[in-house]
């Protein structure tokens, strides 16, 4: 006979006893003897799916069942088996001071103090604290989500300032991550920022994922696309997805477990090259503010678990004729990272996915052959005024920004069709702003039958770095 | 009803302000009966890191003051803890975890100074605690 010790609490249901003899010869055995006996204890004891409740522990003598057999171990002559209870509590989890910051919030029966709770304990991650990731921090950070990790490793620089507002004009030249931790602090005390001043990557993505609820996507490139989505998917996390270009910008949520991947939506990435970034391109300032609420929108309704997310849906803006349009997205079940059988089963080489990037594509191209000059070598044919002409192929709104005043200006789109405008006698040099546009003129123009013809290297911006300091930079 | 010694509210309060900013916790011993009556205090170890809102006692520990309550013939008769910045009134998280016949006591602590203390009890037919009054006893 084995006996059970029952904690105080519990002896009101069996009668007053404190203890109760068994035949049993293991724990769930005598613990259906208890209840049997004393049918009162059984909502006690299990929950509704008929598993002993998390806040019971079961202690045979003095070690604890979990680590013998569960409710397999066995019970001899002389066991004592002792039903101890988790005696738990504490204070209200959100203090008088956030009570008071949150009431907009807790007069709303929709988030109350039971979601604000949940926003305080939500874990969320912004991949990129730029344009999107301004935004999204700011308002996760003043609705109350508890832990705001961020991956960034830039610095910030004056062209960040017309979009990215989590820093101001004294920022410039400080670790963005330094910065929006203050800002952050500043605003919303109650909040934790977990900085991760790094390169997100294949090696850490998983590790960091692990750690948080909700992804936030708000990078700017497709290989950290990529991966996010594809760390999303391996770890089961869903991605709060958001885009921008000029004018134009995407917004979804992808979560494998509920819907499409951003795989299942764009299974293969544009060449490189095909899609400029918001660097080359240009983006409305405004753009990522209004992405990047709605990517905090989305965040905290999963945090909530209320409204309709926008799983399986691609919001599409279009800030110049502000239209909001709505593409119905569904899960492909060929998907090679979420369908049913992926053949993408562990993080891969997101560069080389994506293609070369950029810089190698020039740096390769300047090595299979294409004719580069250095700003140094430029600035010495100009002083001594060689005999030569200077290609401009940038767009006419770049020429507005800075100039050489002697270029002939020909954007690279309008180059075939002015073609007459230039000699193959000539000595030329053709620039853009980086000299990537300028690689493709000179290989266009090489083919064409020019053989005196040579890239700018590094553009007119590594001129106005190494040579002249007061052109402006953009 | 729960009737308390005065020196003993007093050690309560004393205990709250000894662990703030973190939650103090202890257990009640006494005689049931209404008003049950509380005889000795037994402070306990708040097992919890985040102890600054929530306080947790190891099942061992419970075990020991079981058994301390039997050796002395008292009753188990519930647990104090303090809310150091917040109110003395239970929270959701106290409810969740409460169980029915214990007393559940609450100092709040402001500060570091420690305030209203009030006793609780949770209804088996609602599952809401009810305050008790609490009787101060002279000796």
């Amino acid at each position: 006979m084995a006996r059970i010790l029952l904690p105080t609490p519990l002896r009101p249901f069996a009668g007053g006893a404190a203890s109760v003899e068994v035949a049993a010869a293991t724990v769930a055995g005598a613990l259906d003897e208890l209840v049997a006996r004393h049918p009162q204890l059984r909502k006690h004891l299990y929950d509704d799916a008929g598993k002993v409740r998390s806040f019971v522990n079961l202690y045979k003598n003095d070690e604890d069942v979990r680590y013998l057999e569960k409710e397999g171990t066995r019970l001899a002559e002389g066991d004592a088996l002792s039903i101890v209870p988790s005696i738990a509590g504490g204070a209200e989890e959100l203090s008088n001071e956030e009570i008071r910051r949150y009431s907009r919030h807790l007069i709303m029966p929709e988030v109350g103090i039971e979601g604000q709770r949940k926003l305080k304990a939500a874990r969320v991650l912004a991949i990129g604290a730029g344009g999107l990731g301004s935004p999204l921090a700011v308002y996760l950070a003043a609705a109350g989500i508890g832990t705001i990790g961020i991956v960034d490793n830039d610095v910030v620089d004056d062209s960040n300032l017309q979009r990215q507002i989590l820093y101001g004009s004294s920022d410039v030249g400080r670790p963005k991550l330094q910065a929006a931790a203050e800002r952050i602090r500043d605003m919303n005390p109650n909040v934790e920022v977990i900085p991760y001043e790094t390169r997100l990557d294949s090696s850490n993505a998983l590790e960091i994922f692990r750690e948080y609820d909700i992804i936030a996507d708000g990078t700017d490139n497709f290989p950290t696309r990529y991966l996010v989505n594809d760390a999303c998917v391996l770890t089961g996390k869903p991605n709060v997805y958001a885009s921008i270009f000029r004018f134009e910008g995407q917004a979804s949520v992808f979560w494998a477990e509920k819907g499409p991947c951003y795989r299942c939506l764009y299974t293969e990435p544009p060449p490189p090259g095909l899609v400029p970034s918001c660097a080359e391109g240009g983006v409305l300032g405004i753009l990522p503010g209004l992405l990047g609420v709605i990517q905090a929108t989305e965040t905290i309704k999963l945090v909530l678990g209320s409204g309709d997310s926008l799983v399986g849906r691609l919001l599409l803006v279009d800030a110049l004729s502000m239209r909001f349009r709505e593409l119905k997205l569904r899960k492909n079940p060929h998907c090679v990272v979420c369908g049913p059988n992926p053949t993408v089963t562990r993080l891969i080489d997101y560069e080389q996915f994506c293609g070369i990037p950029q810089e190698a594509a020039i740096a390769a191209a300047s090595a299979t052959g294409i004719p580069e000059i250095s700003v140094q070598d430029l600035k010495g044919m100009r002083d001594r005024r060689e005999d030569f002409v200077l290609v401009d192929v940038r767009e006419p709104h770049e020429f507005a920004i800075c100039a050489f005043p002697e270029s002939v200006k020909i954007p690279l789109g309008t180059l075939p069709q002015n073609l007459n405008r230039l000699s193959t006698a000539d000595e030329i040099v053709v620039h853009c702003k980086m000299g990537g546009r300028s690689a493709k003129a000179v290989q266009f123009l090489r083919d064409a039958g020019f053989r005196k013809v040579r890239n700018l290297s590094g553009g007119i911006d590594r001129w106005a770095q190494q040579i002249d300091p007061k052109m402006p930079r953009y | 009803m729960i009737s308390v010694a005065k020196v003993l509210l007093e050690e309560i309060r004393a205990h709250g302000r000894d662990t703030y900013p973190d939650e103090c916790v202890g257990a009640l011993l006494g005689r049931k009966g209404d008003p049950a009556q509380v005889v000795a205090l037994e402070k306990m170890e708040n097992i919890r890191t985040e102890r600054a809102r929530r306080y947790e006692i190891s099942p061992l520990d419970y075990l020991r003051v079981e058994r301390l309550a039997s050796e002395k013939s008292l009753a188990l008769l519930g647990f104090y803890h303090s809310h150091p910045d917040h109110p003395a009134a239970p929270s959701a998280y106290d409810r969740e975890h409460a169980f029915p016949f214990f007393h559940y006591v609450v100092c709040a602590v402001a500060a570091g100074r420690p305030g209203d203390v009030t006793a609780w009890t949770l209804s088996e037919d609602t599952g809401e605690f009810e305050r008790e009054p609490i009787l101060e006893e002279e000796t």
